[in-house]
């Protein structure tokens, strides 16, 4: 028996809305189950992935970078490609090309590719499930 | 696979992208072969009033010189083949007159979405 | 007909288009389809009991409660309204390996 696709469409950028965990979660719990995951970053989501993404302390409670453990999108998404892996299926993540023009944020990840909205549509055709998560 | 355009965000990010995303992702797809249609609800039915003008902004001396003309993108999408339906109570609570719409919109009521929404394969939400 | 998974993230008190994002779970599921409302971030503030919230007209929906979204916000089951359950993220994944016509309102 095949195993089944699923496709996602973000829009928020990092640290901006909580959609964007949200959708992380579901995510996961694809993966999670061994499915292939297909993810088009549109307009802020296409930072998500952005490779130059840094973690800070947090004078206001107390704590130094280390201990902060700030978590950065980038590494979320990495650490999803990993599970992917270990689980024998994939993740593919593309970043609308345009829209990664335009906030500059060109430098993604290993495994995040650029691409455009024929990419979603074909994607949606073949998936199982699709589901459009837009920003507000 | 057909798929249903709802479009309800409307006018957030409009100005800095000279476009509304949802409306021109739609006319991508359909331009690389999509089978797709538009339904406008909420704030988003103010989209097919004619005659917006977002020009002349100027800042610093920097002038926009391609702002958004969303009645103009609709129009262009029916021209193409999209179907744009309109939430026709949406319309009214926000006290649209009908003669200020775009030509060629299909209005529909709420209690007609779930007979719209029969068919299609996908219906996607922006 | 067919099967609707409908997710909504905002409150009716973020705004009225929610009542209509209700109204419209109502619709469907009226109209013969198996309709499911899943309430995740802020939309499960309208899942206690004691909010004015419009959830009590869904009763042909079958009205679901994200548990991490009620955990973030220290909202226990026994504060639920009646007909509302608690479910994990898993179900909207259910949802779409299914094929259901899953909506994001």
């Amino acid at each position: 028996m095949s195993t089944k696709t699923l496709t996602f469409s973000i829009m928020d950028s990092p640290f901006e809305q909580a959609r964007t965990t949200t959708a992380f979660r579901m995510i996961h719990e694809a993966i999670e189950r061994g499915y292939n995951v297909n993810v088009f970053a549109y307009e802020g989501a296409v930072s998500l992935a952005f490779a130059h993404q840094k973690p800070h302390a947090n004078a206001v409670h107390g704590r130094s970078v280390e201990e902060e453990d700030h978590p950065l999108t980038k590494d979320w998404i990495a650490a999803l490609q990993e599970k992917a892996k270990a689980k024998g299926s994939q993740l593919d993540w593309i970043n609308c090309g345009l829209c990664v023009d335009e906030r500059g944020v060109n430098d993604a990840i290993d495994g995040c590719r650029r691409g455009k909205p024929s990419d979603l549509w074909k994607w949606a055709s073949e998936s199982d499930g699709t589901l459009i998560i837009a920003t507000k | 696979m057909k798929a249903l355009q709802i479009i309800e965000s409307a006018y957030r990010c409009t100005i800095e992208e000279q476009d509304d995303p949802s409306v021109w992702i739609s006319q991508a797809m359909k331009g690389a072969g999509a089978d797709l249609d538009i339904l406008l609800r909420g704030n988003a039915v103010n989209y097919a009033v004619s005659g917006q003008d977002a020009s002349g902004l100027v800042f610093g001396d920097k002038p926009q010189t391609q702002p958004p003309k969303l009645d103009q993108d609709l129009q262009g999408a029916i021209e193409k083949g999209i179907t744009v339906y309109i939430v026709a109570d949406d319309v009214k609570s926000r006290g649209i007159p009908e003669g200020k719409m775009i030509n060629g919109v299909t209005q529909v009521t709420c209690q007609d979405l779930p007979g719209l929404f029969g068919n299609y394969d996908q219906i996607w939400h922006w | 007909m067919a099967k609707y998974f409908l997710i909504e993230s905002r409150s009716s008190f973020d705004s009225t288009q929610v009542t209509q994002n209700y109204q419209l779970a109502s619709d469907l599921a009226n109209a013969g389809n198996e309709t499911t409302l899943f309430l995740v971030e802020n939309g499960v503030l309208a899942a206690r009991a004691a909010a004015a919230n419009g959830l009590a007209s869904l009763n042909a929906v079958n009205v679901l409660a994200d548990d991490f979204s009620l955990r973030e916000r220290g909202i226990s089951e026994t504060e639920l309204g009646n007909g509302v359950q608690v479910a994990s993220i898993a179900a909207v994944v259910d949802a779409m390996a299914e094929g259901q016509k899953t909506i994001w309102l």
